[in-house]
């Protein structure tokens, strides 16, 4: 065998490898340098970049051999080492940190390296330079703004004239810990390449995975033939249903997904498991899935929601009364009749979204180690990337008839989410394979089966009709919603939900008449995907209220004021607005930075040459929390430490959005410590207390809530016994700076923490905290317990001799409640807008007749570096009197009405209106050479 | 399971073919890779496991840029950003500068090379768009242990399709004729921003000035993809030779051209209507260009990384 020679990171190495590695798999799995990550094995993404002989190359697709002789860097060589021995992160490093540039950190090290590789040639660069050279490296969580600022800011230092002052959103008000920008703890782990995500933990003896799936998209299995693969040598075990000890079933809201589709059973998707192999190594479980054989009955496919609601459709789910209606669900607010006879103005149209892929960079993986493996693995243990780890754990007891206590998930640093990481991907597979093998197993889905398998954004058709006087007020909107819930319901009866109870638009609508058809369809699931549905209804709403304003002769801003929401209005669903009602200000704030003073000359559309330039405006409101009855409740524990340090427990995910940032903040502000001393533990079902899902933008106020109430019991109980030492009053004392201060005297926090030990008092509380009750739709009542509010607008630039849509600016306003961590929000805002800006315009998960089109992801093309446009966010803090010091959700928000106000743009720059996404180039062009106002097709309608 | 299992990486073209016919048939050349293994990875995964790759890579005489004679000679193995980083190519050959510019990102084109772009033999292939119309040759060394040049375009068999058997033969480096006085070039390409990165269209412009420099003494045109190999736009090249550098012969070409290629409708990609407007589009912007940078000898290439 030839050997391998390679200096990493200064170090050479002579490695006996096979020669069919690639330079990723060698870094990763022979050296044990796991901070380079494999997103797509496609070049595509970009984030398995390193350094061969100072260029930067995309390692997944670069034949290890292809680096015989040569030099690379990874992220892990990037950090020199000081005189002290200390590390000493490169500029980039540390200013991805300044500048809050590193969410998941999944993508990091490849940003990383990529610009560090510019910078070594260019310490100046300007936007442009950035873009050119990370135009190939993804980030799905920033919206790269900060990024941008980040390498100018090493740049900056490189060359002598030191970093560039942090982006700081202005906030109202701060004290010690909230409204302060806070470092997440560990980042340092996100820039040098030492954070584990699941694919980077490495157990003894472990085992291979890999998932056999349907063949078709709706087709009965008649026989499996495991013989064959279960012969291979090398192969540990083939499972099939048969091989389930449990319930052959899983589902978040609905019971209705097979484990595994077993004989005589049927698979509804091309994403349905049939058998799930476990082999010595990744190739000889690839090669052992090849060989099992499985015989099919093909049935017709239920292919879109529309068609799936005819009789001629066949069953998705055999034996409903409702057949392919997983649901209708109804808004029913005043009198219809009476609201359009009111109405001097009319406007109705039909509105389609697209299906879309959270495309997180970090593809799923889970691995699981079977009972008593060893000391630390007593019980049966998953690692997994998981938002909702009680949940996981319950799916895996059922399965695998155990209780659930018998099970434990340990939630690891997850590579980003966006409601895509809710549903069970591989955990009851491995909890299966691990039991079968008593091995650990680890199974790392591709980022083809990734695209495949997991559930997406609901496509839509949404017919909207919406009356108004000529005065502007809005008189009724009565609207007609078909969503796609694909193969299995997953989320989607709360994610349509959403899309009906939010499509008048935040908005005093007096009389609506809202319904909306959840239809199963042989597609891959729906389910939860930022902005939970109600970024399909904006789409919709807000380029109806354009077509109004149009209609009666008003600017689209006023018609958006004299409407809004404020406290005192009664929303379509019955909830009267009591408190933390933004939006009437996130207006004002968007159209002072639009107009930019030019009351007089500002212009909604204008031309130059041969572009087309103008701007859009929309709203969006979305709630906080699961509301319509279901209870939500999280909990969280707080333990204080003779070191003065504190430990906060809950199972809450941290996804890239801060969340445990937010949770130290709120601990730290009530037992007035530095925030340095205040750890955070998530996602563990043994060590943590059930948070609830990380879900529904509910977290900041939920886990916030049960943090801060559970550091408030503990500063009490403190408190009492200093109290009783000084002999003076409990509320005479002060925690503050670390110390607790009472009538001159001072003590150590950790003082305080000896003596209510010593006082055998518990210095460990646990808070379940119970969020405001709501109420059921159609009962009338609160919904939801909070609301935020957002106003943006976009600036396009269409190229007139090519149709080309550009983004140049996007304004924003987000009514928050009260911004806990500044930089961590406006990166959620930054990210969720550049996320909807793809949303808007290049995203499409095309599906042909239940058979994915978007198999790769050079298939599925997301916003790049660029296409970020400048952005200028707004915090507007209308307090919830109920959130942690006053906040509210802030994790769907942005990405709400981003494509509505690019299209209401495209239209006053171009006069053509668009109104299916994603906008087709190809037709906006032909319509504006043939006169036409209205684009009614997308790029997926190309064929 | 492993994509292929040995690994070569000979020194010279000989080397390289012996190799491979080591393999019959079993081993392929290797020169970037950003588009064979992913070809491999997901196309033909779970078909074949390649015996062998043969990287060509370190074959000196593949991975030079020279002139000689007036001619530029570039390597197969050279990478897309040899090509842009090369003042040679980008003052004498600026389009394909241009069209090397924006091939993929800058991983891709540090690693991904012009001989590779030519043998994938698509038909609209930045880099190939631009070969054809610099009215490059292609020397190939065939398996029998003959080496000959032959125009570009007999190299291209149908989409995908290459007459360079890449488990037998080896395509060794281009030429073409250097810019003179009075010639310039430009490379324009349409993209949308969604699904898979090829052009919408492409167009690539070599075009001869007459010494007052006010009319088209000479034009080279392709625009593609209009058919399922690379072609050269001839009617369209007809309407500018002996015509003024005018508005109204732009006009015209562009009238000839959007009458004499007939672009498809490819799924998910484009419109034949959208692609016969943007015809006009791309000579509108291309032709301009190259008749600038013929008549002032100066030629910096526009749009390189942004593509």
């Amino acid at each position: 065998m030839t050997q391998l020679n390679l200096t990493v990171n200064g170090q050479s190495h002579e490695l006996d490898v096979p020669q069919s590695r690639t330079l990723a798999e060698v870094l990763r799995y022979d050296l044990g340098l796991t901070g380079t990550k494999i997103g797509c094995e496609e070049a595509e993404c970009g984030i398995c970049t390193v350094h061969v002989d100072g260029v930067p190359v995309d390692s997944c697709i670069y034949p290890a051999f292809k680096a015989q002789g040569k030099s690379v860097k990874t992220i892990e060589g990037l950090a020199a080492v000081g005189a002290d021995g200390a590390e000493q992160l490169h500029p980039v490093q540390q200013e991805f940190i300044n500048h809050c540039a590193v969410q998941c950190g999944f993508c990091t090290p490849g940003l990383i390296m990529t610009a560090a590789a510019m910078l070594e040639n260019n310490t100046s660069p300007s936007q442009k330079d950035i873009k050119i050279a990370l135009k190939d490296t993804y980030c799905r969580c920033t919206g790269y703004t900060s990024v941008m600022n980040a390498i100018q800011s090493a740049g900056g230092i490189m060359r002598g004239d030191g970093p560039l002052p942090v982006n700081n959103p202005a906030v109202e008000e701060a004290t010690a810990n909230i409204s302060q920008s806070h470092k997440v703890q560990d980042i340092v782990d996100r820039v040098t390449g030492r954070a584990k995500y699941t694919d980077d933990y490495k157990f003894p003896g472990m085992l291979f995975a890999r998932t056999l799936r349907s063949a078709y998209p709706h087709a009965i299995v008649k026989h499996i033939n495991t013989a064959h693969a279960k012969a291979l040598p090398g192969v540990q075990a083939v499972l099939t249903a048969a091989d389930i000890p449990g319930e052959n079933i899983h589902g978040l809201v609905h019971l209705d997904w097979p484990v595994m589709v077993g004989e005589g059973q049927k698979a509804r998707y091309m994403g349905d498991a049939i058998a799930i192999v476990a082999a010595d190594s990744q190739d000889i479980a690839d090669q052992a899935m090849r060989l099992i054989e499985v015989e099919y009955d093909v049935l017709p496919v239920v292919d879109s929601p529309v068609f799936a609601h005819t009789p001629e459709a066949a069953h998705v789910h055999e034996n409903r009364e409702d057949g392919n209606l997983l649901k209708h669900i109804k808004v029913r607010h005043g009198d219809m009749e009476q609201g359009f006879a009111e109405a001097d103005v009319i406007i109705e149209r039909t509105y389609r979204t697209p299906t879309t892929e959270h495309a997180f960079l970090e593809p799923e993986c889970a691995i699981g180690i079977p009972s008593g493996f060893d000391e630390a693995h007593q019980k049966l243990t998953i690692y997994v990337g998981s938002q909702i780890p009680y949940q996981d754990r319950n799916q895996i007891a059922r399965a695998m008839n155990l209780p659930d206590e018998a099970v434990r998930v340990r939630g690891v640093l997850i590579g980003g989410g966006f409601g895509g990481k809710e549903d069970i991907a591989g955990q009851i597979h491995v909890a299966l394979l691990a039991e079968a093998t008593q091995k650990p197993v680890k199974m790392l889905y591709t980022r083809q089966e990734s695209l495949l398998f997991h559930p997406k954004r609901h496509a839509t058709v949404i017919r909207i009709k919406t009356g108004a006087k000529n005065d502007g007020t809005l008189t009724a909107v009565e609207a007609e919603l078909y969503g796609d819930a694909g193969a299995y319901a997953s989320l989607s009866d709360k994610v349509m939900t959403r899309a009906t109870t939010h499509a008048t638009g935040p908005y005093n609508v007096p009389n609506a008449k809202i319904d909306c058809f959840a239809m199963y369809t042989n597609n891959p699931p729906s389910g939860a995907f930022r902005g939970f549905g109600v970024t399909q209804s904006a789409f919709a709403v807000e380029q109806n209220m354009d077509l109004i304003a149009e209609a009666i002769g008003m600017d689209p801003t006023e018609l958006r004021l004299k409407n809004a929401q404020k406290v005192g209005v009664t929303t379509a669903t019955g909830q009267l607005l009591r408190e933390s009602v933004g939006l009437i200000e996130t207006i004002d704030r968007v159209n002072i930075d639009m107009r930019g003073g030019l009351n007089g000359s500002f212009r909604w559309g204008w031309r130059e040459g041969d572009k087309a330039y103008g701007w859009g405006i929309a709203c969006a409101y979305k709630n906080t929390g699961l509301g319509g009855g279901a209870p939500d409740k999280s909990a969280a524990e707080v333990e204080a430490f003779d070191d003065g340090h504190v430990e906060v427990r809950t199972s809450s995910a941290d996804m890239g959005q801060g969340l445990v940032a937010v949770l130290a903040q709120c601990a730290a502000e009530e037992l007035g410590l530095p925030y340095a001393n205040v750890r955070v533990l998530l996602s563990d079902t043994d060590l943590t207390p059930d948070g609830g899902p990380t879900t529904a933008s509910r977290q900041t106020y939920m886990s916030g809530n049960a943090v801060r109430h559970a550091a408030a019991n503990l500063r009490d109980a403190l408190s009492t016994i200093v109290a009783e030492e000084y002999d003076q009053p409990p509320a005479q004392l002060r925690f503050e700076e670390g110390l607790v201060r009472v009538n001159g005297h001072s003590i150590q926090f950790g003082e305080a923490v000896r003596l209510a030990k010593k006082h055998g008092l518990a210095t460990r509380i646990m808070h379940e905290y119970w969020g405001p009750q709501t109420q059921p739709l159609g009962t009338g009542g609160d919904m939801h317990f909070a609301f935020s509010y957002a106003t943006q607008a976009a600036l396009v630039c269409v190229d007139l001799n090519t149709g080309d849509v550009h983004v140049e600016k996007v304004l924003s306003a987000t009514d928050i409640g009260r911004a806990i961590n500044p930089l961590l929000l406006q990166g959620q805002i930054e990210g969720g807008i550049v996320m909807a800006m793809g949303n808007c315009l290049t995203e499409s998960y095309i599906v042909e007749k239940g058979v994915p089109w978007s198999t790769l992801l050079a298939r599925y093309k997301m916003p790049s570096i660029k296409h970020t446009p400048e952005i200028i966010s707004r915090l507007v803090e209308h307090r919830a009197a109920d959130g942690p010091y006053g906040a509210k959700g802030v994790g769907e928000i942005p990405s709400i009405n981003t494509s509505p106000a690019i299209a209401n743009a495209i239209y006053n720059a171009v006069g053509v209106r668009v109104f299916s996404i994603p906008v087709d180039q190809d037709a906006l062009l032909r319509a504006m050479r043939t006169n036409e106002t209205e684009v009614h097709t997308a790029w997926h309608d190309v064929i | 399971m492993p994509l292929w299992h040995d690994y070569h990486t000979p020194a010279t073209v000989e080397e390289a073919i012996q190799t491979l016919a080591r393999y019959d048939g079993e081993a392929r050349i290797i020169a970037g890779g950003t588009d064979l293994l992913i070809d491999l990875q997901h196309t033909m995964q779970g078909r074949h496991t390649l015996a062998a790759l043969v990287d060509v890579t370190a074959i000196s005489e593949m991975t030079q840029i020279e002139e000689q004679d007036d001619l530029i000679y570039v390597g197969a193995g050279v990478t897309h950003t040899g090509i842009v980083d090369s003042p040679l190519i980008e003052q004498k050959a600026t389009c394909l500068v241009e069209s090397c510019g924006v091939v993929g990102g800058p991983q891709v084109r540090n690693v991904g090379t012009l001989g590779g772009n030519v043998a994938h033999a698509l038909p609209a292939g930045d880099g190939t768009t631009s070969l054809t119309a610099l009215n490059a040759e292609a020397e190939v060394a065939w398996h029998t242990g003959q080496r000959e040049w032959l125009p570009l375009l007999q190299l291209f068999k149908g989409p995908g399709l290459s007459a360079v058997d890449s488990t037998r033969d080896v395509l060794i480096r281009f030429r073409f004729k250097a810019s003179q006085q009075q010639e310039g070039t430009a490379f324009k390409r349409i993209m949308r921003p969604q699904g898979v990165a090829l052009p919408v269209l492409g167009c690539a412009v070599w075009v001869k000035l007459n010494d007052s420099g006010d009319t088209y003494a000479d034009a080279h045109i392709c625009i593609g993809p209009v058919a399922s190999i690379p072609a050269r736009a001839s009617e369209a090249e007809q309407a500018l030779i002996g015509q003024p550098t005018t508005e109204t012969t732009l006009d015209a070409v562009s009238h000839t051209a959007r009458e004499t290629l007939h672009p498809r409708t490819s799924k998910y990609r484009s419109t034949a209507a959208y692609r016969d407007y943007m015809i006009e589009t791309l000579l509108r912007q291309a032709l301009p260009l190259a008749v600038e940078r013929a008549r002032t000898g100066v030629a910096q290439a526009e749009g390189v990384g942004m593509g």
